[in-house]
């Protein structure tokens, strides 16, 4: 177990010219290690701190919009700051959105990276691609927004679109018995909820990867072992020993993903549209919460304004917390017991 | 399949069905295949950052301030000074914070109560950028009575500490406990051996943490929309609102001008290559091994 144990103080100090004297002299003071342990421990709680001034800024900044519309404020549709009625359904639904989108993309994508590099592929090439998987998470929000504008985009626009319209247009019929819009339909305009899920799946991908990859390496070597000695292919093996296994914590990669897909800004607000409607198409533009924030905060005139916008932060971060802790239990859960540091 | 010398061979070449030899090939590739899809946009991205980029990297770019618009020419140099400016308030207010309430946590914190600060910071940790925004306004650019730098940094210092504080925890206890012993036993007291011989020992460790964290903040964007503010001019005075790199390629990116278009390519290009380097440093020194001293 690491952690110093408090050690008595020698009796007899033997001899005490043999013993280098700065580190006798610097080191026998008491006061001085009180000090430090004041010290370490002030910075702990700064920690602490900093969570507990987030929670008192977002609760006490949005104390005027929840005194004006309640509960309501996140099923009401309109926003209309001319006119101080303001409620955050369109955004709560395109953050949803646009989240659904992006995990439907990376989740699969991400668990074959993983299985790919921790089963499959030679050692030689592990830890390249490991590192290059890792590169996509450490490219800032903007640069994907800036990419997403100029090439993501017109591509949609001129070939992803049209193709979708043309081979799943038949989902509008369905659609509309239900008395919705298609989820193809509609003018291609190239921004829009699509092109937000999209670019938040290439941002998810190295988050869940890295996390199933850290799951599967925890599960036991023996399971591999066992159920190839039973004859199985390697693919079995992979589903049947190590999948099966590590399907908590695949989960918990899944939501920690989810919790990244819901607070990102810059990418989103680039490409999403930003128009606070709700539209079923996916082609058709939307609005997250962040993104809201991000476009309005400054120049957010009026307190209830603010104030509206600051109640969107913490519903945001609240939801993010509780996704985040969800994630880190399901983790734990199966690494728990081993050394897992395939990270850093 | 070929003959083997083995005694048991019929045994372990027992013949395996078709589909499920189809199946596991069948997997292979579609894994295969999602490294090739996850890999071609990053590839995109770099292709495009240099393609676009390159060509509009120039003197002028690194040593002008922006031009008005219509006016060819200008670059970002006060973007880039702005985004180091930034960076060094959050550094000099985040790094110490962190690696403090890291020794806390491996040295003191093996309780109940360092869990409790575990938790808290890994909640941190989750925190959407955007919402440290709304904090770190709400504590200083209200208080100040304007947007300033120093909000900037505070509210990247928020976001750089528990990443800190989390890898100095971990970097610390892989310390093993007979150097600390072996400190005692000389008769150091628990602050200089924890300072001069466990801190010591794990500092690549510590730095690698500090540098992942530099690097998840030098491109952040949305923290820095109401605190940083950005401006067209120099600026460094800390309660000033200052440009930062990031900020300066949104604002161009979502411009309707081709000249600012290119130049939010640049500022990309420069702001990634910072950020690799970052990132391949931590690589190296991670990969030389945490605890050179130690064995």
């Amino acid at each position: 177990m690491p952690g110093p144990q408090p050690i008595a103080k020698p009796q007899v100090v033997p001899n005490s010219e043999t013993i280098p004297e700065p580190l006798l002299t610097a080191g026998s003071s008491r006061v001085a290690d009180g000090i430090f342990h004041f010290a370490m421990l002030a910075c702990g709680l700064c920690v602490l701190a900093l969570v507990g001034l987030i929670v008192y800024e977002l609760i006490s900044g949005s104390r005027l919009s929840w005194h004006a519309f309640g509960l309501k404020f996140f099923f009401r549709s309109e926003w209309d700051p001319v006119n101080e009625q303001f409620g955050a359904l369109p955004f709560v639904y395109g953050t949803l959105l646009s989240s659904f989108l992006a995990l439907l993309i990376a989740v699969p994508l991400a668990i074959g990276v993983a299985v790919f590099i921790t089963e499959m592929c030679p050692r030689w090439l592990k830890g390249p691609l490991a590192f290059t998987t890792e590169l996509l998470a450490a490219i800032p929000s903007v640069i994907y927004g800036l990419w997403a504008i100029f090439v993501l985009v017109p591509l949609l626009r001129q070939y992803g679109e049209p193709f979708c319209a043309r081979y799943f247009g038949w989902t509008s019929g369905i659609a509309h018995r239900f008395g919705f819009q298609g989820p193809f339909e509609g003018p291609p305009y190239g921004i829009g909820m699509l092109a937000a899920g999209i670019i938040l799946a290439i941002m998810v991908v190295p988050i869940v990867s890295s996390i199933t990859r850290e799951v599967m390496t925890a599960v036991p070597q023996q399971q591999r072992e066992a159920v190839l000695a039973l004859g199985a292919t390697r693919w079995e093996m992979i589903r049947t020993g190590v999948l099966r296994n590590a399907r908590a914590g695949i989960l918990g990669g899944v939501i920690l993903g989810l919790g990244r897909a819901l607070g990102e800004t810059m990418a989103v607000t680039m490409v999403i549209g930003n128009r606070p409607e709700i539209a079923a198409s996916l082609f058709a533009p939307g609005y997250t919460m962040a993104s809201v924030i991000a476009n309005e905060f400054s120049e957010a005139t009026g307190n209830i304004y603010l104030s509206a916008l600051i109640e969107i932060g913490l519903a945001l971060f609240i939801v993010t917390i509780i996704v985040n802790i969800l994630a880190q239990f399901l983790v734990w859960t199966v690494t728990r017991g081993t050394v897992a540091r395939s990270h850093a | 399949m070929p003959e083997t010398a083995s005694a048991n061979s019929e045994v372990a070449t027992a013949p395996i069905s078709l589909w499920r030899r189809g199946s596991d090939l069948l997997a292979t590739a579609a894994a295969a295949a999602a490294v090739v899809l996850v890999l071609l946009p990053l590839g995109a991205v770099f292709g495009y950052l240099v393609y676009k980029g390159i060509g509009s990297i120039n003197w002028a770019f690194l040593t002008q301030t922006p031009k008005p618009v219509g006016e060819a020419g200008g670059g970002m140099a006060n973007a880039i000074a702005g985004s180091a400016f930034i960076l060094l308030i959050a550094s000099v207010i985040g790094v110490p914070i962190g690696i403090g309430a890291g020794i806390y946590l491996a040295e003191y914190g093996r309780n109940q109560f360092g869990n409790v600060i575990r938790f808290t910071a890994d909640v941190l940790n989750g925190v959407p950028s955007i919402v440290v925004g709304i904090v770190a306004y709400a504590i200083v650019v209200l208080t100040q009575g304007h947007f300033s730098a120093l909000a900037g940094g505070v509210a990247l210092a928020i976001m750089m500490i528990p990443t800190i504080t989390r890898t100095t925890e971990e970097m610390l206890l892989l310390v093993p406990n007979a150097v600390r012993e072996a400190a005692y036993g000389l008769g150091v007291s628990r602050w200089r051996t924890t300072l001069s011989i466990t801190l010591r020992t794990a500092t690549s460790g510590v730095i690698t943490g500090v540098m992942l964290a530099f690097a998840r903040v030098a491109g952040e964007t949305a923290p820095l929309l109401f605190t940083a503010f950005g401006n067209q001019y120099w600026n460094w005075k800390i309660n000033q609102p200052t440009a930062a790199l990031s900020l300066q390629i949104f604002s161009y990116a979502i411009s309707p001008f081709d000249e600012w278009h290119r130049q939010a390519w640049a500022g990309a290009l420069i702001l990634i290559v910072l950020i690799v380097a970052a990132v391949s440093a931590v690589r190296i020194v991670a990969g030389r091994g945490m605890l050179k001293g130690a064995n």
